[in-house]
């Protein structure tokens, strides 16, 4: 639909610039690739926590309903190593912070070193669980023992499962950093391990209130 | 064209089908049936209305403005929110209207209690018979224990002779009552959820292991009505079939007479 | 391209088309199942009797697990939503093509782990789709299928749940941040409404179904009793050590997921069918925003009428009144959607392509296919018709028959962009006119026998008397199902044909304006998804990535 040809000094020289990258927010501004993924990335965590938060939903008003039923719930005793734990997993979530706020003023080596930190603790919060449930098994309480055990062994080892996800997350962020292979498009990946491992944090503070008040 | 015509023989041959009523529900034979019956003609005749005019419409769009070579553009509109206002309130009106109607009837099934002379049948269920127990001129029904149920020697509900209440209960394969007398049944099972329904009674009920569920009803009619399982419960689902004999109340006692003397 | 690399694609495109043979390959299963089932209907002793009770059971149930989750679950959004989302939206991919990959081979794995269980000892599990426990949860003393069969339907379940969340992350991550330039939301065709309103209704509900699943499979293995009250007797056998569990709480937890899957199920079809039915009326939909506010509406108050599946289940009588207010209600939206659906035409200029027609067909039989919702939805209506074929007949109508179709509209429409070439429009009219005639003759007279009483999930009418009456009408219900079957396979056989020897199709056959049909690379989007018959406007169709001066309202 070329209805005048241009003036020659209206020809732009050289070669065109790029072509707007496509993958922007719909609603008109069009920002760059790499923003968009850092979003999607973003979206996906939160819809992956709604999926968490309804398993964990679910398995509540189990727990509801079935402690409501028959006059068959006795109160469990639970191993006190889960305070020991309870304590373990938050100070992970603050070391990963801790380390976080490092990489933010761009100290990539307390990063490493905070982060692997954080790591360590993670996956000694799971070796605390399991030590969890064996003090539970020498005491002869198993899964079938009475309803308040069957639930703490589904919900710790649901939460458990959950943890091992994030701690896998964890581990590869922390393999791609001590490669010295974080740059700046890992930095959603590590934020986004952060948030889950917090997101996992607060479900656990909410099994212990669960278990602890009404188990 | 083709598609309007079967659309329009559609509507008509469907409605035709059920107002033919030549497959329907057997004739009931308590007041709960003749309510029943009404509320689900009014229901029917509204669906029917909506799916006659439904199926008549889509026939009348396409007849109407199907392409016939160069008409020019269809016409261009994004909707008219007057039109949306006025058939989201008819279609919300219509439906709840209909569901509030049916409600009395749920409430006199289900929230009313049985009256306090009904007579009183407990129904066990299991794979795949049932069984119906009477609580004999005591008026109580007896214990009952797992570790006394024999099948084969025909305790199926595990009666403990022990208690004295349990040497006058009668167990019966086949559910029996007094017409124009209230029934109440007590709905339990052994193993699996199982499902009692008779279709005269225009009633259904699941029998819930570890549930005891009531059910009220009083039979208006004598005569025999099949009870089929209504719930899959295993392999003998299609086979777990018994009837209820609804008789005079001379006859019912007769019948209970008789089978306390087979008893002693 | 390795075999390795194409088999284990990232590529949106190709996961579409795997999905898509997948659910094919589950649909003529789960057909072949029925068959076999309708005949042995009719038949009970042919064969030597070879068709036994329990195996009656275990085809039901596989057909209903296939068809359900494998078929309508699978089809209208993974299918065709992986292939167009991303087109319709103007992004590149998905937002996660290897976690998109993930999904896809893990809902293969699940398949595989379902039709395992028809060769293991005892063979495939007997309670049916719903899987009520206790007779899914004590075990192989239950009856046969209830073994290793039933531990392993559990199993398959359990994995789709997952493959399902990880479906909904890239949808909804896809929609809410990789739109192009000029895509607001209200500017997304429908069919992407309702691929993201599926979506959220997916992980939603998924979720909730793992969690039911990992309770039921620890009460079979691990002793637990979620499930199981005490009290239980077998064949003989006290169970013991189970106590206070409650039957009911599956219903529950179940039906939670059950009746948005439900939705799941026809809501991507409810996007297509206002998709095909504006391109082919040559006119915008009616209501673009009542059909969206109508699909968030239907969505969202699924969830909360799942007890009308249990009205008769012992569950309190009042909360019986309030699921049935509800479900009630969901009438309106879908009421909405209808005369939408209609007005969409009134006034157009149509053309009826197969695509068209079977559009059209959906908009029919999910009138019928809803109606009959309105009876079920009353639970004094229910105290007959609950667990009868008048239940079956009502899904079959919608999810059966309208969902197919709203499969069916889509492969017609859409089979030029994702193969080059087009089916065959004879065979495809065909196809239709039989089909449509067919399902109408096969499950109109299911409501008859449901009306006469007839209990569902029954492998023969042998021992009560009135079902023997009814025999004539099964007989026919059987005729028009083989007659249903038979004519998809020349759907099947226009499909394969096409695909290799279709002709050629142009980019925009159907002269459609959203951007499935452009192969811009970094599309700008001016105008609404159906701008078509747009006064002014050069063509009778305005293309989303037109320029902006050629006038339209959206």
């Amino acid at each position: 639909m070329m209805k005048n040809m241009p003036a020659a000094r209206d020809v732009v020289q050289g070669p065109p610039p790029p072509p707007p990258v496509d993958r922007g927010w719909g609603d008109g501004d069009g920002s760059d690739g790499r923003g968009a993924d850092r979003r999607a990335s973003f979206t996906g965590l939160f819809v992956l926590l709604a999926a968490t938060i309804m398993v964990f939903a679910a398995l509540t008003s189990a727990f509801i309903v079935r402690r409501g039923m028959s006059d068959d719930w006795t109160s469990l005793h639970k191993p006190p190593i889960l305070w020991v734990n309870t304590a373990i997993l938050l100070a992970s979530s603050f070391l990963l912070d801790i380390s976080r706020r490092a990489l933010k003023a761009r100290h990539r080596t307390k990063f490493n070193f905070w982060w692997s930190a954080g790591t360590v603790l993670g996956i000694l919060f799971l070796v605390g669980q399991a030590f969890a449930w064996r003090q539970l098994r020498n005491e002869g309480v198993f899964i079938a023992t009475n309803p308040s055990s069957s639930f703490f062994y589904v919900l710790t080892a649901a939460h458990a499962v959950h943890l091992l996800g994030g701690v896998t997350a964890l581990v590869y962020v922390d393999v791609q950093a001590l490669r010295l292979q974080l740059g700046p498009a890992k930095r959603t990946a590590i934020d986004i391990s952060a948030i889950y491992w917090h997101f996992l944090d607060a479900l656990w503070i909410y099994l212990m209130v669960l278990m602890y008040v009404w188990g | 064209m083709l598609l309007a015509a079967i659309l329009g023989v559609l509507a008509a041959g469907v409605v035709w089908l059920f107002a033919a009523k030549i497959w329907w529900f057997p004739p009931g034979i308590d007041a709960h049936a003749a309510a029943y019956d009404e509320q689900f003609l009014r229901t029917i005749i509204l669906c029917g209305v909506i799916f006659f005019l439904a199926q008549a419409a889509l026939a009348i769009v396409l007849v109407r403005f199907r392409q016939r070579g160069n008409q020019g553009r269809a016409q261009y509109s994004h909707g008219d929110r007057r039109l949306e206002f006025l058939w989201t309130v008819s279609t919300a009106i219509v439906f709840l209207g209909l569901a509030l109607a049916g409600t009395k009837l749920w409430a006199r099934v289900h929230f009313d209690e049985a009256p306090a002379d009904a007579l009183p049948i407990e129904v066990t269920a299991k794979q795949f018979a049932w069984s119906f127990r009477y609580a004999g001129p005591d008026g109580k029904f007896g214990r009952t224990a797992l570790r006394f149920i024999n099948d084969a020697a025909g305790n199926p509900v595990g009666l403990d002779d022990a208690d004295p209440a349990s040497r006058d209960d009668i167990v019966s394969a086949t559910l029996r009552v007094p017409v124009n007398r209230p029934v109440k049944l007590i709905l339990r099972s052994r193993d699996v959820i199982h499902s009692f329904f008779v279709r005269e009674l225009r009633l259904k009920q699941d029998l819930v292991p570890g549930m005891d569920i009531p059910l009220h009803f009083q039979a208006e009619r004598t005569g025999t009505f099949e009870v089929p399982c209504s719930e899959l419960c295993g392999l003998g689902h299609s086979q777990m079939r018994t009837t209820m004999q609804v008789m005079t109340q001379r006859e019912f006692d007769a019948w209970l007479a008789a089978r306390e003397a087979q008893k002693r | 391209m390795t075999l390795r690399r194409r088999i284990f694609s990232t590529d949106h495109r190709t996961i579409g088309k795997q999905y898509y043979f997948l659910g094919l390959f589950s649909v003529l299963l789960g057909v072949a199942l029925s068959l076999v089932m309708r005949y042995h209907v009719v038949r009970p002793k042919a064969l030597g009797g070879a068709i036994s009770p329990e195996l009656y059971l275990s085809l039901m149930t596989m057909h209903g697990t296939l068809m359900v989750f494998f078929v309508l679950t699978v089809v209208p959004q993974s299918a065709f939503g992986n292939y167009f989302l991303p087109l319709q939206i103007g992004a590149r991919e998905m937002a996660f093509p290897r976690l998109n990959m993930f999904s896809f081979w893990t809902t293969a794995a699940s398949l595989a782990v379902l039709l395992s269980a028809f060769f293991v000892e005892g063979g495939a599990p007997i309670s049916g789709w719903t899987a009520y426990p206790p007779l899914s949860a004590v075990g192989r003393i239950a009856g046969p299928g209830e073994g290793l069969g039933q531990t392993l339907w559990i199993v398959s379940i359990g994995i789709f749940c997952v493959a399902s969340v990880m479906g909904s992350i890239n949808f909804v991550a896809t929609i809410a941040d990789l739109r192009c330039k000029g895509m607001t939301l209200m500017r997304m065709p429908l069919p992407c409404w309702s691929w993201l309103i599926t979506a959220l209704l997916s992980l939603l509900a998924f979720a909730v179904l793992l969690g039911a699943a990992v309770l039921l499979l620890l009460d079979r293995s691990a002793g637990t009793s979620f499930f199981l009250p005490a009290g239980l007797y077998f064949n003989d056998t006290s169970i013991p050590g189970r106590a206070g569990g409650s039957p009911l709480l599956w219903q529950h937890l179940f039906w939670f997921f059950g009746h948005p899957e439900v939705y799941i199920a026809i809501i991507p079809g409810m996007g297509i069918v206002s998709h095909v039915l504006s391109a082919f009326s040559r006119k915008p939909v009616f209501g673009y925003r009542a059909m969206v506010y109508a699909m968030i509406a239907i969505a969202f108050l699924g969830f909360v009428v799942w007890g009308h599946h249990m009205f008769m289940s012992g569950m309190s009588p009042y909360s019986a009144v309030a699921f049935s207010l509800l479900t009630l209600a969901i009438g309106v939206p879908s009421a909405i959607k209808t005369f939408n659906w209609i007005g969409t035409m009134w006034g157009g200029r149509l053309r009826f392509t197969t695509a068209m027609l079977f559009a059209i067909g959906f908009v029919s039989v999910f009138v019928t296919g809803g109606l009959s919702g309105i009876v079920l939805g009353q639970p004094a209506l229910d105290l007959y018709f609950h667990d009868t074929a008048f239940v079956v007949a009502h899904f079959h109508m919608i999810m059966g028959v309208a969902a197919t179709f709203g499969i069916f509209a889509g492969t017609f429409f859409w089979f030029p962009r994702m193969f080059g070439r087009t089916l065959n429009e004879r065979l495809g009219k065909l196809h239709f006119y039989l089909t449509f005639a067919g399902v109408y003759a096969l499950f109109i007279p299911m409501h008859l026998l449901g009306l006469a009483g007839t209990p569902r999930r029954y492998p023969d009418f042998t021992s009560v008397d009135f079902l023997g009456a009814l025999m004539p009408l099964h007989r026919f219900i059987t005729h028009a199902a083989y007659t249903v079957a038979a004519a998809q396979l020349i759907f099947v056989a226009n499909l394969f044909w096409s695909l290799k020897k279709g002709p050629r199709a142009a980019l925009n056959p159907w002269e459609a304006t959203t951007l499935e049909w452009t192969d811009a690379a970094h599309p700008v989007v001016h105008h609404g998804p159906y701008e078509y018959s747009s006064p002014g406007a050069p063509a009778d169709f305005t293309m989303q990535t037109d320029a902006p001066n050629i006038r339209s309202e959206a």
